[in-house]
C-alpha cells in the first residue's frame, strides 16, 4: 500500500481539467498499488482552499492547500520546493502532475530534487511486480512507447485527455501545507498576456475547429471563429504554416511543433494535411475535413470529408450546426 | 557570453517509422539523422546572441554515440567555437540520468547561458534541460518563443496554453528553447571547412544508474481510411446526420 501525491494545477484561481483528470490517475495508481490514498496538493493566492471540495469529489482522499503571496500566479520554484519536500518527508509511491506548461516545466524539477525517475506525458500506467509501467507515445505520436520505472517515488506527467476524470462517494479532508523556500534563484514574472477570452483551452476543449492557408486570407478566420461559436465549446487553432504568415498567435498552431491535441471531434477547415500537421492531431476522435482539392492528404485520415470551397461550405455549416443545437438533437 | 548549447541528435521526423526486431529500438535503416528541430533553434540562438555582442564563445554537448559527433561538426559548421562529446552507447529514456551527466560536465564550465530544445522529437520528453538546470542550481525558463540578453538579465517570453508569459532572470541560467526564437542557418562552405579545424573533444558520460528503460515500443493503430461524404454545401445535411447519429458529437 502506497499513497501518491498529485500536484492539482490552477490557472487564474480555477482548477484546470487537467488536475482532475491527474486525480484520476493517481486514483489508479494508488489502487494499482494495493490502495492507498490520494493526496492532491493545491496552491495558489489566499482562498484557493475553496476548491478543495472539487478535489475530493472527484477522487483526493486528502487535499493539502498551500495557500498565500508566494504561490500567487504559477510560482515554479516555490512549488517545486514544497511539492519535492513532501513528496520525500511522506514516502509517496509517485507524484503525478499534468502534462500541461505548468507540469512539463514543474515534473523535471521535482524529479531532480527527489533524484526520482520520471516520464512524461504518459496515456495509461500500471504497476508490474515493483515497477511502474506507463505508455508513453513519443516521435511525435507515430511510435508507442512502454518505459518502465524502477525507483521509489516515481514522478509522472498525464497527457491531457488520456485519463478521464472520475466522481467519487468518499468525502475527502484537507489540510494546510506550508511553504519551503526556494533554493535557486527565481524567475520573475513580469506579465501574462492572455489569449483570446472566452474561449476554451485548445488542451480542454471537446471540439476544435483549425483553420489552414486554404481560407486564403487572415479576414475569413472569421468563419471558422464563427463555426466555433456555433458549436458553443469549441477551440480554435491552425497550422504551421497560418501562424507563421501570422495570421493567427503562435500558441494556436497545432502540429508536430506546436499543441498535439486530440479532441472528441476535430473540424479541419483549408487544412491540406501536411505530416507535421497530421501529427498533431491525427489521435482526435472524429476528424472532419473541408477542403476544395479531393487530393488532399487530410482526406485520408478524415472519418467525413466535404469537397468544395471553404468559403461557402463553412458558413453554410455554421448555420446548420446552429439550427441542430437549437432544434435540440 | 559564454553560452553552452546541449543538442540531440534525431531522426528525420517526416520519416515513416518501422519497429527494430528487438521491439525495444525503432529501426534505423535508411533513417537520415540530423540535429532535433528544437536544439537546432537553441543553436541558433547561442550563435546570434554572441554575434550581436561581438565576442564571447558557442560550446555544444552531445551525449551518445559516436555517430553524435557529425552534429557537433554541423553546429561548429554553423558557427559554434567547439564541442564536446560525452560518450554513451546510446541515450537511454532516463532523463534524470543524461541531466547528470550534462551537470557534472557543464557545473565548472563558467557558462553565462545554456541552452536545451525544450524536447526532443524523437522521446518527446522534455526533461533533460529542465532537470539539468535544478542540478546546477541555476534558473530555468521552459518553452521560450523569444529571448534577450543583456548586463547579465535575461528577458524571455513563455507559452503556455492559450497565453503567454514575459520573466526576467538572472545569469548564469538555463533557457530551453521552443520554435519562433530564431531559424536555424545552412552552414556554409567556408563554415564547414572551417569545422572541421575546430576543437572537438570525446569523453564518456558519467551517465550513474538508469532507472527508466523502453520495454517495447509499437506502432499506433492506423485510423481507418478517411472517406468523402460529398461536395459542397450539398452535403452538409449528411455531415450534420452522421455527427449527430454516428459519431455523437452534435
Amino acid at each position: 500500500m502506497a499513497n501518491v501525491l498529485v500536484f492539482a494545477e490552477t490557472r487564474n484561481g480555477e482548477l484546470r481539467k487537467i488536475a482532475l483528470e491527474a486525480v484520476t490517475a493517481a486514483r489508479q495508481l494508488a489502487d494499482a498499488s494495493g490502495g492507498g490514498e490520494v493526496h492532491a496538493i493545491i496552491a495558489g493566492a489566499v482562498g484557493i482552499g475553496d476548491k478543495s471540495s472539487q478535489l475530493a469529489a472527484h477522487g483526493a482522499d486528502v487535499v493539502l492547500v498551500a495557500e498565500g503571496a508566494e504561490f500567487t500566479g504559477y510560482a515554479r520554484e516555490s512549488l517545486g520546493a514544497t511539492i519535492a519536500d513532501r513528496a520525500r518527508s511522506d514516502g509517496y509511491r509517485a507524484v503525478i502532475l499534468g502534462f500541461s506548461a505548468q507540469g512539463r516545466d514543474l515534473g523535471p524539477r521535482i524529479a531532480a530534487r527527489l533524484d526520482a525517475p520520471i516520464a512524461s506525458d504518459i496515456t495509461a500506467l500500471a504497476v508490474d511486480g515493483g515497477n511502474v509501467v506507463v505508455t508513453h507515445p513519443g516521435y511525435a505520436n507515430k511510435v508507442i512507447m512502454t518505459l518502465v520505472l524502477t525507483g521509489t517515488p516515481v514522478v509522472l506527467s498525464v497527457r491531457p485527455g488520456a485519463f478521464t476524470a472520475a466522481g467519487s462517494q468518499k468525502a475527502g479532508r484537507a489540510e494546510s501545507l506550508p511553504a519551503v523556500a526556494a533554493t535557486t534563484a527565481t524567475v520573475t514574472v513580469t506579465e501574462v498576456k492572455e489569449g483570446a477570452k472566452g474561449r476554451p483551452d485548445l488542451g480542454d476543449a471537446p471540439v476544435i475547429i483549425s483553420g489552414g492557408r486554404g481560407l486564403k486570407a487572415a479576414e475569413n478566420f472569421k468563419l471558422v471563429e464563427d463555426l466555433a461559436d456555433a458549436f458553443g465549446n469549441a477551440a480554435v487553432g491552425a497550422t504551421r504554416a497560418v501562424t507563421d504568415d501570422g495570421w493567427r498567435p503562435h500558441s494556436d498552431q497545432i502540429g508536430q511543433t506546436g499543441r498535439l491535441v486530440s479532441p472528441q471531434l476535430y473540424v479541419a477547415v483549408g487544412i491540406s494535411g501536411a505530416i507535421q500537421h497530421l501529427a498533431g492531431m491525427r489521435t482526435s476522435r472524429t476528424i472532419v475535413a473541408i477542403n476544395k482539392d479531393k487530393e488532399a492528404p487530410i482526406f485520408k485520415v478524415a472519418d467525413y470529408g466535404i469537397v468544395g470551397d471553404v468559403l461557402e461550405v463553412v458558413p453554410a455549416l455554421t448555420a446548420a450546426v446552429r439550427e441542430a443545437r437549437k432544434s435540440g438533437h | 557570453m559564454k553560452i553552452a548549447v546541449c543538442i540531440k541528435r534525431t531522426p528525420d521526423s517526416e520519416s515513416r517509422f518501422r519497429i527494430a526486431a528487438s521491439g525495444a529500438t525503432i529501426d534505423e535503416t535508411g533513417l537520415k539523422y540530423d540535429i532535433d528541430d528544437f536544439a537546432g533553434y537553441a543553436v541558433e540562438a547561442a550563435l546570434q546572441i554572441n554575434e550581436k555582442s561581438g565576442g564571447g564563445e558557442t560550446v555544444i554537448f552531445a551525449l551518445g554515440p559516436d555517430t553524435v559527433q557529425e552534429s557537433l561538426r554541423k553546429a561548429m559548421s554553423m558557427g559554434a567555437d567547439r564541442a564536446v562529446h560525452l560518450k554513451a552507447d546510446a541515450v537511454p529514456a532516463d532523463g534524470i540520468a543524461i541531466a547528470k551527466a550534462l551537470a557534472a560536465e557543464l557545473g565548472g564550465g563558467g557558462f553565462d547561458l545554456i541552452l536545451f530544445g525544450k524536447h526532443s522529437f524523437d522521446s518527446s520528453s522534455g526533461i533533460v534541460g529542465t532537470a539539468t538546470a535544478e542540478l546546477l542550481g541555476l534558473p530555468c525558463v521552459t518553452s521560450v518563443s523569444a529571448l534577450h540578453v543583456a548586463g547579465g538579465t535575461g528577458t524571455a517570453r513563455r507559452e503556455l496554453e492559450g497565453a503567454a508569459e514575459l520573466v526576467s532572470f538572472a545569469l548564469p541560467a538555463v533557457v530551453t528553447i521552443d520554435e519562433g526564437v530564431a531559424r536555424p542557418r545552412y552552414p556554409s562552405l567556408k563554415g564547414i571547412m572551417a569545422a572541421k579545424k575546430k576543437p572537438l573533444v570525446s569523453r564518456p558520460a558519467q551517465l550513474g544508474p538508469v532507472r527508466v528503460t523502453v520495454q517495447k515500443m509499437e506502432l499506433p493503430p492506423e485510423r481507418p481510411a478517411g472517406r468523402i461524404i460529398g461536395e459542397g454545401v450539398a452535403a452538409i445535411p449528411e455531415l450534420v446526420r452522421l455527427l449527430q447519429t454516428e459519431a455523437k458529437v452534435l
